[in-house]
């Protein structure tokens, strides 16, 4: 008897309950609409609509939208996703192109109740040409390229390009000639990375131009590799550069070894390397990481001149502190321009300045329409309108 | 034809690459993942070359008995332990019941086997050594260098006490009569979060530049000395 | 900087010249005895948090209780000392929200720090009753070569990029990776790096393609790097070496090894300070005497 009073009692809290939940008259998102998303490969549709009147902030009777999707007004729709509580946005990812689809929105509340939109649609999915959130890189990149075809084009009519000293670049000859002098080897590290990295084709760049030098001073140059490609690339670079010179007999295939890919176990080889044979120069040139300081200062400990060129901002104040002279960033990728001398390559040096310029100038337009607009001088909106059209998705 | 080659290569394979990041129509769209998977492919193969070169130069230094061969019989020593630990394992290793050879293969680097053992009691204790070798690096560089020779240099020696300083606890122990917002941790954040994001910022762009203008001399095949000969 | 010149005798060398030309062998021993005496010793010390230490924190904490979490362990065993207290701590903070946790490695060693770091992290008497299932609450899809191309490759297709995870179960049988496409399916990316690829590629390769909002915990050197994008919102928050992983324990209430080991950090800083300090008079004493 208690219990079958007590089943009554629950069913009776149950039936009130769920009016309770639907009493509030949960209400369908409204403005259901659909469109091709932009910038993509197609096969993704936009579906769009206003937020349900029940979805309020901090109010409960909402727990989120299920989108659903028909290829005809009349249906059958199936569910293709979910949205969050606010979201007014669901991207469909596995529409086909070229194929109307139709949409329906449901505002989603407790105990399985739910309103449904109207129909919203139809829209296609397609393919864009051109990605037109990023026609600002677009516009930077032409405007950059055009400089550097200019400036190289104006250098190799013989037009006289200034460009300023390099002290780590200067002393190059200077670091070939003292291990000649002292009768002891160079060693020539092409940095960590792969060859599809731009600081590690800088640094073979300037190896040929050291390993030149080297064949000519007939001076033993050693290149320790950390990767497989960037020693077979610096075998083919150097034994270029000793045919130029003339010396194609002193090439040593074994002077280009691999060692390790392990960053310490390399550091470690090297540094054994250096505190046995005590080379007289040491170039550091490429992406370098933790390891930096430990060559450095092995090298710093030798005696060794030491001439260190990377890209990377973290280990530059370490090859800095430790090194005789280090290139920092851009005077590594300027290495090769510079020691060749080739006008043309000079030139491409000067249209990278433009592209300073101008970054220059933008640089100091937005930090003084950050600073007005903090003093409350200028209006927010033109601002935020100017960072926007630099952003780059 | 054999420096030609190349830069035609290069020039139509960068270019490609270049417009693709503007172009997200097919096929360009799905360039970037084919690359992808060509590029490790290619990166995985490349391991086996430079492996057979040490292997190489190794064992031909022990033969020769050159200076240092002992640290080349190391080498062999530790590359042919590692590889027996980790390719023979499944042989000596209790096999888990249910599990086919190949299962059992593939668990070589669990913790418990042979290939565990030498990772955690072999490598690991030497990398961190080496890795800790900076401490002692970085302290007898700033004794050497940071020296108050010039004005730019002085300052760059406060900047460095003060971040030294604001990066440990003691610092703000130590100069806690400085007001509240002004404290030791409080100057050395400043100093990481403004004036060295701006020197950061500025060589980052730096590098960018003359990443695009290397870049761009490599695809028009203005700079071609890498390919050997002339340029 | 010039050429290094031929060491001068050190016969006929005053005391200040000598001083600052001081062996670097005695500057190691002192440095050796700095790090680790105080690792003998308990030494409390106020951890002062960074803004960019408490929105990491903060960041974890908002997240809604059960969200996806996507954690990138990009650093082998030397950087652990600095990164491994920063991920225990992280775990204990996802566990306590049920977040489901799904790991990958863009460096080989990476897998094995996420199951050290997670096995420390369980060993917390909060977790005693707590049941972590394999493939339905957490799976380590282990290590991918490949770099920053792996991460581009996740935009568009994470399940094929791992297809298997680090115990040879393909990706798309586990319960945790359903309906896993690409970063939109996750809530939350962490990633703990402390070189290449790293916290960098990151951020240029998922965040600005994707829209993600991730964390990061960088090693000391690393972090400077990587506080632009702070700056510019790209990163949520980010913890900076073992000062970073001390402050997120403080913050998190948990101090482990990260609070551990300041002791030693603070005082080799001093002992290189004073180093320094010692450096420059010596500099000056024999300059004015020349």
């Amino acid at each position: 008897m208690k219990s079958k009073f007590a089943l009554f009692l629950f069913g009776l809290a149950l039936f009130a309950a769920v009016p309770a939940a639907v009493g509030q008259t949960l209400l369908p998102p409204t403005a259901v609409r659909a469109k091709d998303a932009p910038n993509d490969a197609g096969k993704s549709i936009l579906a769009l609509w206003q937020l349900s009147a029940s979805d309020i902030k901090g109010d409960k009777a909402v727990i989120g939208y299920q989108i659903f999707r028909s290829v005809s007004a009349q249906g059958p729709f199936e569910a293709v996703g979910t949205a969050a509580k606010g979201d007014t946005l669901f991207t469909d990812h596995v529409a086909k192109n070229g194929t109307d689809y139709y949409y329906k929105v449901r505002t989603l509340g407790a105990l399985g109740v739910f309103a449904e939109s109207e129909t919203g649609g139809p829209a296609q999915a397609k393919a864009q040409w051109f990605n037109s959130d990023r026609s600002n890189a677009f516009l930077a990149v032409l405007i950059l390229v055009t400089a550097i075809l200019y400036f190289i084009y104006k250098a190799s009519t013989g037009k006289e390009l200034y460009i300023r000293k390099i002290a780590g670049l200067e002393e190059v000859d200077n670091a070939v000639g003292r291990a000649t002098e002292m009768g002891k080897k160079i060693i020539f590290i092409p940095g960590r990375q792969d060859m599809d990295n731009v600081q590690t084709i800088a640094a073979v760049l300037l190896l040929g131009r050291v390993a030149k030098l080297a064949a000519e001073y007939e001076t033993r140059l050693e290149v320790p590799n950390v990767r497989s490609m960037v020693m077979v690339s610096c075998r083919e670079v150097v034994k270029e550069a000793f045919l130029k010179a003339g010396r194609p007999e002193a090439y040593r295939e074994d002077d280009i070894y691999y060692i390790t890919e392990d960053q310490f176990g390399f550091a470690a080889a090297v540094d054994g390397m250096m505190l046995r044979d005590k080379p007289a120069a040491v170039f550091y040139q490429g992406a370098f990481f933790a390891e930096a300081l430990i060559f450095a200062e092995t090298g710093n400990s030798i005696g060794a001149i030491q001439i260190a060129g990377t890209a990377q901002p973290a280990q530059l104040p370490f090859f800095v502190v430790a090194c005789d002279y280090t290139l920092i960033g851009e005077e590594l990728f300027a290495a090769s321009a510079y020691l060749s001398k080739e006008p043309r390559l000079l030139g491409s040096l000067k249209g990278q300045d433009v592209g300073k310029v101008f970054i220059l100038t933008a640089i100091s337009l937005g930090a003084a329409l950050a600073t007005l607009k903090a003093m409350g001088w200028f209006s927010g909106e033109w601002t935020a309108a100017y960072i926007k059209a630099f952003l780059v998705r | 034809m054999r420096r030609e080659i190349p830069l035609i290569i290069t020039s139509f394979v960068g270019f490609l690459f270049v417009i693709r990041f503007f172009i997200p129509h097919e096929p360009f769209a799905s360039m970037e993942n084919t690359a992808s998977s060509w590029i490790q492919v290619i990166k995985a193969f490349a391991i086996w070359l430079g492996i057979l070169n040490l292997l190489k130069i190794s064992g031909e230094k022990i033969y020769k008995k050159d200076k240092g061969w002992g640290f080349a019989a190391i080498v062999i020593a530790s590359f042919l332990a590692i590889s027996i630990a980790g390719f023979f394992f499944p042989f000596w290793e209790t096999r888990t019941p249910g599990d086919s050879f190949i299962e059992h293969a593939r668990k070589f680097q669990y913790p418990g086997t042979s290939f565990d053992w030498f990772y955690t009691y072999v490598y690991t204790p030497l990398s961190s050594t080496m890795f800790a070798t900076l401490a002692f690096f970085i302290a007898s560089a700033a004794f050497r260098a940071f020296r108050a020779r010039s004005f730019q240099a002085t300052l760059l020696l406060l900047a460095g006490f003060i971040v030294m300083l604001g990066s440990v606890p003691v610092g703000n122990a130590l100069f806690s009569w400085l007001p509240q917002g002004w404290q030791v941790s409080d100057i050395a954040d400043w100093i990481k979060n403004y004036p060295q994001v701006a020197g950061q910022r500025a060589i980052q762009i730096g590098i960018a530049l003359g990443i695009i203008s290397t870049s761009l001399r490599l695809i028009l095949g203005v700079e071609r000395s890498h390919l050997g000969g002339e340029g | 900087m010039s050429l290094p010149e031929t060491p001068t005798p050190r016969t006929g060398q005053d005391f200040w010249e000598r001083l600052a030309q001081l062996d670097r062998r005695i500057i190691f021993a002192f440095i050796f005895l700095a790090l680790a005496i105080p690792l003998f010793f308990t030494i409390r010390q106020p951890i002062a948090v960074s803004p960019e230490g408490r929105a990491y924190f903060e960041a974890i904490e908002n997240l809604p209780a059960g969200s996806k979490v996507l954690l990138s362990f990009d650093f082998d065993p030397p950087s652990s000392p600095e990164l491994q207290p920063m991920a225990e701590a992280t775990f204990k903070q996802l566990l306590t929200k049920n977040c489901k946790l799904v790991v990958i490695a863009l460096w080989p060693q990476g897998p094995q720090q996420a199951e050290k770091a997670l096995a420390v992290a369980l060993r917390d008497p909060q977790f005693k009753d707590l049941k972590l299932e394999y493939g339905e609450n957490y799976a380590n899809l282990g290590f991918m070569a490949g770099d920053e191309v792996v991460i581009q490759k996740m935009n568009s297709d994470l399940p094929s990029t791992f297809p298997s995870d680090y115990k040879g179960n393909a990706t798309l049988s586990l319960p945790i990776m359903q309906g896993v496409k690409n970063y939109k399916n996750f809530d939350f990316i962490i990633n703990f790096s402390s070189g290449f690829p790293g916290t960098r590629e990151w951020v240029q390769f998922c965040v600005d393609r994707s829209g993600s909002k991730m964390i990061a915990g960088n090693t000391a050197v690393q972090a400077p790097e990587n506080y632009p994008y702070v700056r510019s919102g790209q990163l949520k928050g980010l913890l900076a070496g073992m000062k970073g992983a001390a402050e997120y324990e403080t913050v998190v209430g948990k101090p482990g090894k990260g609070v551990s080991f300041m002791g030693a950090q603070s005082v080799s800083h001093l002992v290189v300070i004073l180093f320094v300090i010692l450096g420059n008079i010596a500099y000056f004493a024999s300059r004015r005497k020349k």
